[in-house]
């Protein structure tokens, strides 16, 4: 088990350049504790992929160092990291059963039979695979070959960190429920460092503790679940994050006032006058804003359409130019295609230039 | 309704195939099966002979010795073709400039007709102008393949060595290259030796490209006539005599056709049989446990 | 135009692939088959498209027995879960191409290829190559050109699987309007049943090559005929609960006692399985009438707005939703309350017997 440290860290396929374009990875630095659960979130192309595969020594980084627990791996092969992965596509051993393909790396590593045994039993039993120890693994099903990789990785004792490459893509969703419930449970039992990447921001965000949000080979956000939701500090992260995403539409502030096509909102806090010709931009949760009928208070908004989305419905209106997707439990109770959309000033947040920006509480 | 007829036509547009596969196999089949059970002395004249000619090639010395030699001949040659193959895959480089150049080098001697390939190494293995029977002689190895057997055997099995390992390495190749990285990557995750490596992945990923392989080497080696007809005639003595040379000395040299036409079909029953076994046997290794566990 | 499959039975050797399915489906609508792998989505489409025969059974168009005609005489398109392009085409010829083969005038493929274009937003790229395009740009070709034939029946087999999360969100949005904007028959199978709600239309649960039930995809949502049906039919997983029913009381265990509102007294006595959904479950008394139960945290997953947490029962894991942040150790014990007015009820065949009242929709 391991800190991993990442020290200005940057990469170019190309080899070093003087054009930060040419970069895949802009220089990042990030600090992961020991033992701690980490998700790396993005859409395809934002060097997510590129920045795990450092991690796992799989490649060099054109700058920066990699350490693990203070120490410089940056040059290191992977085999020499003591690291496991577990990949996007279920990697086994066609050829050998369940039991000897949880036993494979120990093996490899001359261990004997008595102390093997016991610990194959006992990890097959937490990953739910006891019944099938016996049996082939080419023949198992796409969630369970899964569960092997994953095993094989926590088998080891001593592993620095486990890293994880989208590997729910290839498993049905209502498995997807119960394979991530168990991997987090494994990941409180053996307390290993976890390391997931994925683009899909479920599985990020109820993995890891701490999510690295990333977009365009930037670190745009670090931080909690909670704080990812509630207070983005880029408009990207609000977009990526929460499904709709967050209402991010242009607006002006002045001090405590925000207006917004023509009508006046008072916010919760009080702003410093953003710099001339800036972009400023409203950023709220659809979640946070809520539809009354017409005669009620609120900003005179009309409906365009309401989506059922199960448990519950998405509203989407418009208030002159600008659309706005409301989520609310139930919208039974307007009628005709006009409402009032109410605001919660605590939870709106301003952007200028897509960078958060803090006020000070009146 | 609608159905039925258009099924009626389509026999229609299978009858080419059809007539075409009569015609170059099934005939001629035939024809040999109609000569089996004959005998002739010529004039067209031919009279009943039953099975006659089929149970004296079953008893005869000759035939068996052909047979066995003929089964030797392949099975040293799979032995040696098959992990030779595998083993230059898997030194083969897997990018860059090499590729293309191994990749044309090894398609090299599989463009050279049969008949060039024996005399090449006719000319090859000769004592007096050839460089290697004349270097073995220089380096005081007794060597003539005109006189000595072993010498004889030793130059047909180089041969084919070299003129068809590489459809071995190309097929492996192939099925090397197939495999994700992910798998070597999790292979060196889980500390695998190269060994191992080869073993549980390699191996595995290659078992049908190997089967493949195994299959084309077989019947090739085991109907071989051209190359071992052009270095050595069959001789010294009957040495080299295989089946397929022994079968037109019969046919061709002694005009013996019912024997001949008697031998054929063995010969085509035998190579039926054994792919059939080999097809099976390994097509189900490592599968085992098929029955109980499909998911 | 309609397109009715009549007891469609396909058998790959000794196993059905497809068990007696009868299906139809009217023109100018979008049906979704939701089910997980090999549920038969991929054989049943297939069968439609005349790619494979069906072992017996037919399949009609507008009346017409159509079961042996091959796919090049039927009016079909179809989309694929990989991004099938022609990449040495630009994006104009890829869309263009099956009208080249139907040797269409020029200034028809024009202005066939310009309305799809601007349908799917692809304007602006026609003269690109689809190896420059993103991920969601060239599924758009690809769905282009399933759509500028005009085909009367149009196949998606899982078209947004190889997609970035928040690009499937984007495509999902605009799917309906495409399909509605055109006559076709659309066939979508997808394994997410968040998808499948979002697009509406009609659903078919798929369930080991069998269709489970058929009808408006809300009504198979909000009114599951049987078990299986309400289990495909499910994100998270359905909550189950194995009771006896005797007398006056729902028994599990001797640990779970329920009482019987509504028509549940009017039940015969025997075994029933209770059913709801995660987001009736809850952590606080939601109503005076509803029931508390102990239970034991398995794992608690926080997204940012919402907790998915993990119990345990007397045995039996559920999965509860809940607004807000819950933070609540492993292994802690605590109360979660049932709703009965939200109970599905199925009895021992697995067939409905009792359903929530629905919430009312717009």
């Amino acid at each position: 088990m391991a800190t991993i440290t990442l020290n200005d860290i940057a990469h170019c396929y190309s080899g070093p350049s003087d054009d930060p374009d040419d970069y895949a990875l802009k220089q990042l630095n990030l600090a992961w504790r020991d033992g701690g659960a980490y998700a790396l979130l993005g859409p395809s192309g934002c060097g997510k992929t590129t920045l795990l595969n450092i991690i796992s020594g799989l490649l060099i980084p054109t700058k920066g160092r990699v350490l693990f627990n203070e120490q410089d791996v940056t040059s290191r092969p992977t085999e020499q990291r003591n690291i496991a992965q577990i990949f996007q596509f279920p990697v086994i051993y066609d050829t050998m059963t369940v039991f000897e393909n949880l036993a494979f790396p120990l093996k490899n590593r001359g261990r004997s039979k008595k102390e093997i045994d016991p610990r194959v039993i006992e990890l097959a039993r937490m990953l739910d695979l006891e019944d099938n120890l016996h049996t082939k693994a080419c023949h198992l099903t796409a969630d369970a070959k899964q569960k092997i990789s994953l095993g094989r990785g926590l088998i080891r004792q001593s592993v620095n960190a486990i890293l994880f490459d989208e590997p729910l893509t290839v498993i049905d969703p209502q498995l997807k429920w119960q394979l991530r419930a168990q991997l987090k449970s494994l990941h409180k039992q053996f307390g290993f460092t976890m390391i997931y990447v994925t683009h899909d921001q479920t599985e990020a965000l109820t993995f890891a503790d701490e999510v690295v949000v990333m977009y365009e080979g930037e670190v745009v956000q670090v931080g909690t679940p909670e704080a990812l939701f509630e207070r983005p500090e880029h408009t990207f992260v609000g977009y990526f994050i929460g499904s709709p995403g967050m209402n991010i539409v242009p607006c002006a502030v002045d001090g405590d006032r925000l207006r917004l096509n023509g009508h006046e909102i008072r916010l919760g806090q009080r702003y410093p006058a953003p710099p001339p010709g800036a972009r400023v931009e409203l950023g709220i949760r659809p979640e946070y804003l809520r539809l009354q009928p017409p005669d009620r208070d609120g900003l005179s908004v009309a409906i365009v359409r309401v989506d059922n989305v199960g448990r519950h419905q998405v509203a989407r209106v418009a208030l002159g130019e600008q659309l706005f997707n409301v989520v609310a439990a139930d919208l039974s109770g307007l009628t005709g295609d006009r409402a009032s959309l109410v605001i919660d000033p605590a939870r709106a947040n301003v952007y200028v230039n897509d960078q958060l920006y803090r006020g000070a509480t009146s | 309704m609608i159905a039925k007829q258009q099924n009626q036509k389509a026999w229609f547009m299978v009858l080419p195939v059809f007539l075409l596969v009569a015609f170059s196999a099934v005939i001629p089949l035939m024809t040999v099966v109609n000569y089996s059970v004959q005998d002739t002395f010529g004039n067209n004249q031919f009279f009943w002979a039953g099975v006659d000619w089929f149970r004296n090639l079953v008893h005869s010395e000759r035939f068996h010795s052909a047979f066995l030699r003929q089964l030797l001949f392949s099975g040293i040659i799979l032995a040696i073709e098959i992990p030779l193959g595998i083993l230059i895959a898997l030194s083969m480089p897997r990018r860059g400039w090499g590729v293309p150049v191994c990749l044309i080098t090894m398609a090299l001697p599989l463009l050279i007709p049969w008949n060039v390939v024996g005399t090449i190494w006719q000319i090859f293995g000769r004592v007096d102008i050839g460089l290697l029977g004349y270097s073995l002689t220089a380096l005081g190895i007794d060597y003539n393949y005109t006189q000595d057997p072993l010498a004889a055997w030793f130059t047909v099995v180089i041969m084919d060595i070299w003129h068809w390992t590489s459809l071995v390495v190309l097929l492996c190749y192939a099925g090397l290259c197939s495999i994700p990285d992910a798998y070597y990557q999790a292979a060196r995750i889980d500390g695998a030796s190269r060994l191992a490596i080869f073993r549980y992945i390699q191996l595995p990923k290659m078992q049908r490209v190997l089967l493949i392989a195994f299959l084309l080497r077989f019947m090739d080696s085991f109907m071989i006539y051209t190359e071992p007809f052009v270095i050595t005639g069959g001789g010294p003595g009957n040495s080299t005599t295989f089946l397929s040379i022994d079968l037109v000395k019969l046919a061709v040299g002694q005009f013996d056709l019912g024997p001949a036409a008697a031998m054929s079909l063995i010969y085509f029953l035998v190579i039926l049989l054994l792919c059939y076994v080999f097809y099976t046997v390994m097509s189900n290794i490592g599968m085992e446990s098929t029955n109980h566990g499909g998911s | 135009m309609h397109l009715s499959l009549r007891q469609v039975c396909k058998k790959v050797g000794n196993q059905f692939h497809i068990a007696d399915v009868s299906l139809t489906f009217t023109a100018g609508t979008l049906n979704i088959l939701l089910g997980p792998t090999l549920s038969g989505k991929t054989s049943l489409m297939r069968l439609m498209a005349g790619l494979d025969r069906p072992t017996s059974g037919s399949i009609h168009v507008d009346d017409r027995d159509v079961t042996g005609v091959p796919v090049q005489k039927r009016n079909v398109a179809m989309v694929y879960q990989q991004f099938i392009n022609y990449p040495n085409l630009t994006v104009y010829e890829n869309i263009a191409s099956p009208l080249r083969l139907a040797r269409l005038p020029k200034h028809e493929i024009d202005r066939r290829v310009d309305k799809v274009a601007d349908l799917l937003k692809l304007a602006p790229l026609l003269h690109r190559s689809p190896l420059e395009l993103s991920g969601g740009q060239q599924q758009r070709t690809a769905l282009a050109r399933a759509l500028v034939k005009e085909a009367a029946l149009v196949l998606l087999d899982e078209p947004l699987a190889n997609l970035d999360y928040k690009l499937r969100e984007e495509l999902r949005e605009e799917l309906p309007r495409i399909f509605t904007a055109t006559g076709s028959i659309f066939v979508y199978a997808t394994t997410e049943p968040s998808e499948a709600l979002l697009l509406g239309g009609a659903t078919a649960t798929l369930h080991e090559g069998r269709v489970t039930q058929f009808g408006p995809t809300v009504d198979v949502y909000n009114r599951p005929e049987n078990l299986i049906s309400a289990e495909l039919f499910s994100d998270p997983p359905l909550n189950t609960l194995p009771v006896t029913k005797l007398n006056n009381s729902m028994l599990y265990k001797s640990q779970v006692e329920l009482p019987l509102i509504d028509r549940m007294p009017e039940l015969p006595d025997g075994t029933y399985t209770v059913a709801f959904r995660p987001h009736h479950l809850f952590l606080q008394r939601p109503s005076p009438a509803a029931i508390g139960v102990r239970a034991e945290v398995v794992i608690a997953e926080i997204t940012g707005s919402e907790s998915y947490i993990h119990v345990d029962v007397a045995g039996v894991r559920w999965v509860l939703l809940a607004p807000g942040i819950h933070a609540h150790e492993v292994g802690s014990a605590i109360e979660v309350f049932l709703e009965p007015t939200t109970f599905y009820i199925f009895d021992r065949h697995d067939r409905l017997v009792v359903s929530p009242k629905l919430q009312t929709t717009r």
